[in-house]
């Protein structure tokens, strides 16, 4: 199957009249896929994700999820999707499985149904044992699994996920991939999710949309991305003195020889299929290689590519509204 | 997980679940619900007490200086002295429509309260629109009605609850029920609580719903706390203010709330047209609020 399960066609968000937040965005997200949504702060991500899943209107064009038009049928949208919001959601002064339910009443799904269904998702995230604790004594990792949890309750074919690792440590970020990794394998869902996080979006989406001042810059997979910038770097230097960027150029798929302090540069796509075919070719004609190295370009140098920015800067800045929101939190439960 | 949810779901589904949400925050936190319990005890017994305007004209306070008792003979002066003691229960009588000052004032503590606790409860909208929960609500199948009904409904359960309480800690305090009062009469109470707690808890979130700082219900709060308090018969009777004053207590929801549930509990003789006049005004108040609450939440929910 691969019919599209997300479309988007000139989907726009006007705010008061002037503040363009999301401007003509087109993109199609497939069954069965893990999309990823890249971009700064403001530009646009968390707009375009509360448009998909209904919370906001659109001032201008259209999107559909499963067919089902998001501004005209949005009850059908809200029946057939999941959501893992950025925030932590869940109720502190309840235990993880009340939540649950809480979350099942929402979609009006029936009490015997859905308490099985809280036992199950409990256990598929790992939360059987705490789930009489109240959630005020929750880890932050195990927030996030009760908030995945309340996401799938009402078995959804579509799960949308904002920045579903936001503040974790490295272990419970790899744990939240996996999470979502088995969604996809298991379940065949499709997943939207938005991350700051680059090296987060290159293992785990198959496919990427950078988004910023409220416009797609580049939609494709992560290796598209990286092949987009002129492909791999194969730096590489040979024992004899003599030039050889005229017999490089001439190997498939080389696109750029340079030399720089005695090495030469080599752009090329598929880089690991090209540097084993430069070294053959320089060994029959003699020359012996005698250090080489490949570098892949990273979705860093995408992303400061498309955007200008440096993720890192963008990064930090979601960092500190996720502690002011933390303080929030606390003072909330007086 | 490959079957979607298609079951076929009431227009209301859902309205429990965040009513009770809202509810679980206050009874489930044993601290929360004990104090919100010792706070109209306090109220009444310190304030009822110290303003315990009856004893002002008991017997016992009643001294004739020494030259005016000399002109009387002891019998006379006894006679004075019941005159005066007697007057007690025809001024109070006249003045508060009852001789028991606590009893009174236990009733304006009811509408007090339940104007209290409605905006206090508004306010946990501002909280769930930061911490996201708002929005999760607002990407399920729940219909945008019964998210701002919850709220409302939950904020006049507990308000009722409330006042329930008071009238509760009233009667050991010497809370005197009137002579036209049967056990029916409750429930009219509690419809006129119903009523003016739903206009004012529709008002209060229409308000809150768009706030994302807890500040602004705050200040909203502070500000038509003092006039809807005591620019009404809650502590003092009407009659007793200034024209100027009179003038907004006459308007003042509150105020046909407390006659209305003065009348039920504590006067000796039902004004039933009063009674009518004060259902029919906040009625309309009810209506009239729950329609603009209602409206403007629901276009801030649909922007």
């Amino acid at each position: 199957m691969s019919e599209d399960v997300i479309k988007a066609e000139g989907l726009t968000k006007i705010f008061n009249h002037n503040l363009v937040a999301v401007d003509h965005v087109n993109f199609s997200v497939k069954q069965g896929e893990i999309f990823g949504f890249l971009g700064p702060n403001g530009a646009g991500k968390t707009t375009t994700i509360n448009m998909l899943i209904t919370v906001l209107k659109p001032t201008e064009g259209r999107a559909s999820i499963l067919g089902y038009d998001i501004a005209k049928q949005n009850n059908d949208v809200r029946n057939a999707i999941g959501v893992v919001p950025q925030e932590y959601t869940a109720d502190e002064d309840l235990t993880g499985y009340e939540n649950i339910l809480l979350c099942a009443d929402l979609y009006g799904i029936p009490r015997e149904v859905s308490k099985k269904r809280a036992d199950e998702l409990l256990a598929l995230v790992e939360l059987t044992a705490f789930k009489d604790k109240k959630v005020q004594t929750y880890s932050g990792g195990m927030r996030r699994r009760l908030e995945l949890a309340c996401g799938l309750v009402n078995r959804p074919k579509v799960l949308f996920l904002d920045e579903p690792t936001l503040g974790l440590d490295v272990q419970t970020r790899a744990a939240t991939w996996n999470y979502v990794r088995m969604l996809k394998k298991e379940f065949g869902m499709t997943l939207f999710l938005t991350t700051h996080y680059l090296e987060e979006a290159d293992a785990l989406c198959d496919r990427i949309a950078i988004i910023d001042h409220g416009k797609i810059v580049v939609v494709g997979t992560p290796d598209e991305l990286k092949e987009s910038l002129g492909g791999d770097i194969i730096t590489l230097s040979i024992k004899q003195d003599v030039d050889i960027t005229g017999l490089v150029k001439k190997i498939e798929r080389v696109k750029e020889v340079k030399k720089e302090n005695g090495m030469y540069v080599v752009k090329s796509e598929s880089g690991e299929v090209t540097a084993p075919l430069i070294i053959e070719a320089l060994r029959k004609e003699g020359h012996v290689v005698t250090k080489l190295s490949l570098t892949k370009p990273t979705l860093n140098e995408v992303y400061l590519q498309y955007t200008g920015k440096s993720m890192r800067d963008a990064a930090d800045e979601s960092r500190e509204s996720a502690f002011a929101q933390r303080a929030m939190m606390r003072r909330s439960h007086m | 997980m490959s079957t979607s949810n298609n079951n076929s779901k009431s227009k209301t589904h859902g309205l429990w679940a965040l009513t009770n949400r809202e509810l679980k925050k206050w009874y489930k936190a044993p601290v929360v619900f004990v104090l919100t319990l010792i706070q109209p005890v306090l109220w009444l017994g310190l304030l009822g007490n110290a303003l315990n305007i009856s004893s002002l004209f008991s017997a016992s306070s009643i001294q004739f200086p020494a030259e005016l008792a000399a002109q009387f003979t002891p019998a006379q002066l006894s006679a004075l002295g019941s005159f005066f003691s007697g007057l007690q229960n025809q001024i109070m009588g006249s003045t508060f429509g009852t001789t028991s000052y606590i009893s009174f004032m236990a009733v304006g503590m009811m509408a007090f309260t339940a104007l209290f606790t409605t905006m206090f409860s508004g306010m946990s909208v501002v909280w769930d629109r930061r911490l996201g929960f708002l929005n999760k609500v607002l990407s399920t199948p729940v219909s945008r009605a019964v998210i701002i009904l919850s709220k409302v409904l939950s904020a006049t359960l507990r308000s009722m609850f409330q006042a329930a309480v008071i009238l509760l800690i009233a009667l050991p305090l010497g809370f005197a029920f009137g002579a036209a009062f049967t056990p029916l009469n409750i429930l009219g109470v509690f419809a006129m609580l119903f009523l003016v707690c739903l206009g004012l808890s529709s008002l209060f979130i229409a308000i809150n719903i768009r706030s994302t700082r807890i500040e602004t219900p705050m200040a909203v709060m502070n500000l038509l706390n003092l006039p809807l308090t005591f620019a009404s018969s809650a502590f003092f009777p009407i009659k007793q203010m200034p024209a100027w004053l009179q003038a907004v207590a006459n308007v003042n929801p509150i105020s046909y709330t407390i006659d209305g549930m003065r009348q039920l509990l504590i006067f000796d003789s039902i004004d039933f047209a009063q009674l009518a006049v004060d259902f029919a005004f906040v009625g309309a108040f009810a209506a009239v609020l729950t329609t603009i609450g209602i409206v403007f939440s629901w276009r801030f929910l649909n922007k």
